[in-house]
């Protein structure tokens, strides 16, 4: 079985892109929440 | 010149840390009775707006717990079910998880208010205050009283879902916050009397350590007689049907009984598998999801 360690590099890219990943996400996901918040206010 | 090796440059925290300082797990049933507290109010509820409510519910508890984590690094550090959360782990830095903590709980506060007006958000922030705050700096280390008072915290929710669904305090909201803030104290003791060895390694005056597992297990039955009645409340006061009226009858009989096993067991100190307090403390986890989805179910049941 492979024992050999994660390159640190390569580990920093994923740790990083994941975090974008999510950040962007979140971000999307408020832009969203926000529309729909507005459509319920006028609505109601 | 320097022959010292050169310094490994740390890792950036992962976003998963990032998730676990929020405590996900207790936002489980933060948010489980923030919606049976939206859900339970006696009017109809914008599906997006109500979704909102309990978001950011999830949020300010999630905001909450980052804070908590942020101001007990250090005895995290000293207790071993707490020892592998990023910041005593060295994953994170202790600022981030405080930007994290504060961003998260002015986001909840803000969308909330918008979303379903500033009294719920009011108390929204209020519930942030009183957890990261008056539980984690003020009481927790200096009182054993801590998880009495501290309770309040988390019996805000379903109060704060009833008043984001309806815009107002009344009786019934402050009932279903009475039942949390009863139910708390059992429920965490008994956790406390199983894990004792931790809290005492990091000086944090938990009942036991203070007052001794006679005196915590008498007080565990005398919060779970009082809290029979106040759970039958709602029923014995005509806010709640049959349905609820029961299944609180029948929850917090067993209730009671745990309780007492607990109480009367003599021989608990050499009991090294705690099973009494064990099954106390699943059976309370099972009491609150049951007893508020009870609740909910009468209110439909009712129409």
């Amino acid at each position: 079985m492979d024992q050999t360690p994660p390159d640190p590099q390569a580990e920093r890219k994923r740790i990083i892109k994941g975090r974008n990943i999510a950040l962007a996400s979140l971000l999307f996901a408020l832009v969203v929440l926000f529309f729909f918040i507005t459509i319920a206010k006028r609505m109601g | 010149m320097s022959t010292a090796p050169a310094q490994p440059i740390p890792l950036p925290t992962d976003w998963r840390d990032f998730l676990s300082l929020t405590k996900p797990r207790v936002m489980s049933l933060v948010i489980f009775t923030g919606l049976c507290g939206l859900l339970a109010a006696p009017v109809p509820v914008d599906p997006i707006l109500g979704f909102t409510a309990i978001l950011c519910i999830a949020l300010g508890a999630g905001g909450s717990a980052a804070l908590n984590q942020w101001w007990e690094a250090d005895l995290d550090a000293k207790m071993k079910r707490t020892a592998s959360r990023p910041l005593p782990a060295g994953r994170m830095e202790r600022s981030s998880a405080r930007d994290f903590g504060v961003v998260l709980s002015v986001l909840s506060v803000l969308i909330m208010g918008l979303a379903s007006g500033w009294l719920a958000a009011a108390l929204l922030a209020f519930s942030i205050f009183y957890y990261a705050v008056i539980y984690t700096v003020w009481l927790k280390p200096r009182t054993p009283q801590n998880i009495v008072i501290g309770g309040g915290a988390g019996a805000f929710p379903p109060m704060i879902g009833w008043i984001a669904a309806t815009g107002e305090i009344t009786l019934m909201p402050v009932l279903l916050f009475a039942i949390i803030f009863f139910w708390t104290p059992p429920h965490f003791w008994a956790l406390a009397l199983f894990v004792e060895t931790d809290y005492a390694a990091a000086g944090i005056p938990m009942m036991p350590v203070v007052a001794g597992h006679k005196s915590t297990r008498r007080q565990i039955l005398v919060y779970a007689v009082l809290l029979l009645p106040i759970a039958l409340a709602p029923f014995l006061l005509g806010l709640a049907g049959w349905f609820y009226g029961g299944s609180a009858l029948l929850l917090g009989a067993m209730f009671l009984l745990l309780s007492l096993k607990v109480a009367t067991f003599r021989n608990a100190q050499n009991d090294a598998d705690m099973r009494a307090e064990r099954r106390l403390f699943a059976f309370s986890v099972l009491y609150l999801f049951a007893l508020f989805a009870a609740l909910v179910a009468d209110r439909f049941i009712a129409g």
